[in-house]
C-alpha cells in the first residue's frame, strides 16, 4: 500500500514535466527555433560544473522561500508577504553584520537570528491583523511587501545606514570578511557553493521533524485538514495562526541571506526583491514536503540559469519562464487528477470488498 | 476550502507566468549584418539589465548604437537581457558566457552591471568592456557616464518658455540620484527662464522598487494629476514607464487643451513604437547611449579601445535635446544658448534638486 501511494505520488509530477516540456516544444516551434538544440544546449550547460554550481546556490534560495510559504499552506494560511518579509530580514542582518566584529561563528549566528527576528516580527503584523481584527493575512502580507519595500528606500536613501556603495548604487556598509559565509568551491573552483546551501538542509530537517514529530505539527495539519474539527479537539486556533505566522516569518528572514552572505556583502537597492513568489510556486509543485520542494528548487534553478546560455543560441530567456509557469500549472493539475482516480479506485475496492461479504452472509 | 486555495494558487502563479510572456519578447536575435559595407571579424556582446530592449528610451538608445555600428561597421551582435529576478551572478554569469564566447568588446548596459563586471572584467584582460552609467575600475573597462542634468537643463528651459500656465511636470523612474540628477537640472533650467514657474515633480517608485521603470498606468494617472493642476509641459525620465506620461498628454491634446510631452534618453519623435503620440512629443533629452556604445566599437575596431572614464558631457555632444519636431524651433533659440552658457562655464548645473 504505502508503495503504491510513493508511485502515485512521483507518478503526477512526472506527468507534469512531461507535459510542460511537451507543450514548450510547441512553443518552440511556434517561434521557429529548433527543439533538439534548445533541450540538448540547456541540458549540457545546465550540467557543467559552473552552471551547476549557480543552480544550487539560486535552488538554496529558493527552497527557503518555499518551506516559509509552504509552513503558511500547510495549515491554508497564505503568506505572500515573504517578499517583504526577506527584503527586511537581509536589511536589518546586513546592518548588524556590518557592525560586528567577532569570530565568524558568533558573527553568523548573531546575523541569522537577527534576520529571523525581523522576518517574524514583519510577518506578525498579519497575524496581529488577523486575529484581533479579522484582516485576510493574504491581503495584509501583499500590502505589507510594499510597505516593506518604501521603509527600506527611507533608510538607504534617507539615513546614514545607506551610503554610494558605488557611481548611482547605494546600500549598507560592507560586512566585513568574519562576518561573511562565502562558502566552499567543491564544484567548480571559481563558483563556491554558498554556505547556506548546508544550513539550508538543516532548515529542511527541522522543518521535517517539527511537521511530523512534534505535537505542534500535528495540531498545525490538524487545522489545515479541518479548522472546526481541530479546535472541536481543544486547539487553540488564534494561537496557531499567529505562532505559523511567526515561524513562517522567521523562516521567510533567512531567503536573502544566502546571497548577501554569500555573494553582496551589503544590502543595495538592486537587491532581488520578488523571490517569495517564486517560493509560491516552489511550495505548490514540492506539494510542502520538503524534499519535493528541494527538487523543485532545483529544477526551478536550472530553468533560471539555462536561459542565460539559451539567449546566446538566439532563444528567448523567457522561453523558460514559459517552462517554469507550465509546469506549476500542469503539476498541480495532475496531482488532482492522480488524486481524484486514487480515490475512485479506493471506493471501488471498498465496495467490491464489501460485496463479498454481503454475498456471503 | 483546499480546493479553493489551491485554485487560488494555480491562478497567481500562471499570472506570474502571464506577465513574464507580457514582456518584450524580443530580446535576443543574432542577427547577420544585413546590407553591410563593412566587414569586420569583431563581434560585440550586448548586456541590457532586466527586460531590455523595448522601453522606446534607455536600452533602445544603446542598441540605436549597437545597430549603426552592425550596420557600419560590419560587426556580429550579440545581444541579452539579465531577465527580472537578476542577482550579481547571473549578471556575472552572462558577462562571463559573452566573453567565453568571444565577444569583444562586451558591453553593459545599466548601473546594476558594476558589481558584475568589476568581478568579471580582471578575468578576461584580452576583452574590452564598457559599463553605461556607471565606473568599473580596471584597465580593459570604458566607463561611459553621462551629464544628464545638463541636457535636462535645455528641456527645461524649453518648457518653462513653451508653458502658458507657469506651471511644468516632471515624472521620474526610480527616485535614485542618477534621476534626480534630471529633475534637478530641469527644474534649474526652467527657472532660469521664469524663476516663479512651478514643478511637480512625482517618482513611480521609491529607491530599490524595481517596478518603477515598467508602470505606464501609474505614470498616465501621475501626469492626468499634474494637467488637472495646469501643468501644460510634461516632461518624463522614467525608462518604459513614460508611456504613460505620453498616454495622457495625448489625451488632454485630443480633448481640446495645449499641452506638451517631452521625452527622454531616444529621440522618442521618431521611435515608431511611440508614432502614435508623435504630434505632443515637442522634443526629448537626448542622452547618447547610442553615440557612446557606437565610440566603445568603433575602438575596438581600430585596434584603440576606449577605456576609462568616458564623462559624455554637452561639450561632447554626448546629451542635448531632439529637434526632430519641428514645433520646438521656436523655443531653440533659448535652449541653444542656454547651452553655449553651460559650454562656455557660465553656467554650472548641479546634480541635486535644490
Amino acid at each position: 500500500m504505502n508503495l503504491r501511494r510513493i508511485g502515485m505520488s512521483l507518478i503526477a509530477p512526472a506527468i507534469g514535466l512531461f507535459i510542460s516540456l511537451a507543450a514548450t516544444a510547441v512553443i518552440l516551434i511556434a517561434i521557429g527555433a529548433s527543439i533538439s538544440t534548445v533541450f540538448s544546449s540547456m541540458w549540457n550547460y545546465g550540467t557543467s560544473p559552473r552552471a551547476m554550481s549557480l543552480m544550487l546556490n539560486l535552488a538554496t534560495i529558493y527552497f527557503l522561500s518555499a518551506l516559509a510559504v509552504s509552513i503558511g499552506f500547510k495549515m491554508n494560511l497564505f503568506n505572500i508577504g515573504v517578499n517583504g518579509q526577506y527584503v527586511l530580514g537581509a536589511l536589518a542582518a546586513a546592518v548588524v553584520a556590518s557592525n560586528l566584529t567577532l569570530p565568524k561563528v558568533a558573527s553568523v549566528t548573531i546575523t541569522i537570528l537577527s534576520a529571523m527576528i525581523v522576518g517574524a516580527l514583519w510577518a506578525g503584523i498579519a497575524a496581529w491583523l488577523k486575529v484581533a481584527r479579522g484582516v485576510s493575512e493574504v491581503i495584509s502580507t501583499i500590502m505589507l511587501n510594499f510597505i516593506a519595500i518604501g521603509i527600506i528606500s527611507y533608510i538607504i536613501v534617507r539615513t546614514p545606514i545607506g551610503t554610494e556603495t558605488s557611481l548611482n548604487i547605494r546600500g549598507t556598509k560592507a560586512i566585513p570578511e568574519t562576518g561573511m559565509l562565502r562558502g566552499v568551491a567543491f564544484l567548480d573552483p571559481g563558483t563556491p557553493i554558498y554556505g547556506f546551501f548546508f544550513i539550508s538542509i538543516v532548515v529542511g530537517i527541522a522543518y521535517w521533524f517539527l511537521l511530523n514529530r512534534t505535537r505542534f505539527g500535528f495540531d498545525l495539519r490538524a487545522t489545515g485538514k479541518s479548522a472546526s474539527a481541530a479546535r472541536t479537539s481543544g486547539v487553540q486556533s488564534n494561537r496557531m495562526i499567529v505562532v505559523t505566522m511567526l515561524l513562517s516569518g522567521a523562516v521567510a528572514g533567512l531567503v536573502g541571506l544566502p546571497y548577501l552572505l554569500g555573494d553582496t556583502g551589503s544590502y543595495t537597492l538592486q537587491f532581488p526583491t520578488d523571490w517569495g513568489f517564486t517560493g509560491i510556486a516552489i511550495a505548490l509543485l514540492g506539494r510542502n514536503n520538503p524534499l519535493g520542494i528541494a527538487l523543485g528548487a532545483i529544477l526551478w534553478a536550472f530553468l533560471d540559469i539555462s536561459s542565460g546560455q539559451l539567449i546566446l543560441e538566439g532563444v528567448p530567456r523567457e522561453i523558460s519562464t514559459i517552462m517554469q509557469g507550465l509546469i506549476v500549472i500542469v503539476v498541480v493539475i495532475s496531482y488532482e487528477v492522480v488524486r481524484r482516480y486514487q480515490v475512485k479506485s479506493e471506493q471501488t475496492s471498498v465496495a467490491k470488498a464489501l460485496e463479498k461479504q454481503e454475498a456471503s452472509v | 476550502m483546499l480546493k479553493g486555495v489551491k485554485l487560488a494558487s494555480v491562478l497567481a502563479v500562471a499570472s506570474l507566468a502571464l506577465a513574464a510572456c507580457g514582456s518584450s519578447g524580443e530580446t535576443a536575435e543574432s542577427a547577420a549584418p544585413a546590407e553591410t559595407t563593412a566587414t569586420s571579424s569583431v563581434k560585440v556582446g550586448m548586456a541590457y539589465d532586466q527586460d531590455g530592449k523595448g522601453d522606446g528610451s534607455f536600452n533602445d538608445a544603446a542598441f540605436a548604437g549597437l545597430s549603426k555600428a552592425q550596420t557600419d561597421l560590419g560587426v556580429e551582435i550579440k545581444e541579452v537581457n539579465s531577465g527580472s529576478s537578476a542577482t550579481d551572478a547571473t549578471r556575472e554569469e552572462l558577462l562571463t558566457l559573452l566573453a567565453d564566447g568571444g565577444y569583444n568588446p562586451v558591453i553593459a548596459v545599466g548601473f546594476a552591471y558594476s558589481t558584475a563586471l568589476a568581478a568579471v572584467a580582471p578575468k578576461f584582460p584580452e576583452t574590452t568592456f564598457a559599463i553605461v552609467d556607471s565606473v568599473v575600475e580596471s584597465p580593459n573597462v570604458g566607463s561611459l557616464i553621462f551629464a544628464a542634468e545638463q541636457g535636462s537643463y535645455l528641456t527645461g528651459v524649453i518648457a518653462a518658455t513653451a508653458s502658458k500656465s507657469g506651471t511644468i511636470g516632471f515624472i521620474g523612474g526610480m527616485e535614485i540620484d542618477l534621476i534626480k540628477a534630471f529633475e534637478a537640472g530641469y527644474i534649474e533650467g526652467a527657472k532660469s527662464v521664469n524663476p516663479d514657474i512651478k514643478v511637480e515633480s512625482k517618482y513611480m517608485g521609491a529607491a530599490g522598487d524595481n517596478t518603477a521603470w515598467n508602470v505606464p498606468e501609474k505614470a498616465k494617472t501621475a501626469t492626468d494629476g499634474m494637467i488637472a493642476n495646469g501643468a501644460d509641459v510634461i516632461y518624463a525620465a522614467a525608462g518604459g514607464s513614460g508611456l504613460g506620461m505620453f498616454q495622457s498628454v495625448k489625451a488632454a491634446a485630443d480633448g481640446g487643451a495645449t499641452v506638451w510631452a517631452i521625452g527622454v534618453d531616444s529621440d522618442q519623435y521618431t521611435v515608431p513604437a511611440l508614432a502614435e503620440y508623435k504630434d505632443i512629443i515637442l522634443t526629448s533629452m537626448l542622452k547618447r547611449v547610442d553615440v557612446a556604445v557606437y565610440d566603445v566599437i568603433a575602438a575596438v575596431v581600430d585596434g584603440a579601445p576606449l577605456v576609462g572614464v568616458n564623462n559624455f558631457d554637452l561639450s561632447k555632444d554626448g546629451v542635448g535635446y531632439a529637434t526632430s519636431n519641428s514645433a520646438v524651433s521656436e523655443f531653440s533659440g533659448a535652449a541653444d544658448a542656454a547651452a553655449e552658457k553651460i559650454k562656455s562655464g557660465e553656467v554650472t548645473v548641479g546634480t541635486t534638486v535644490q
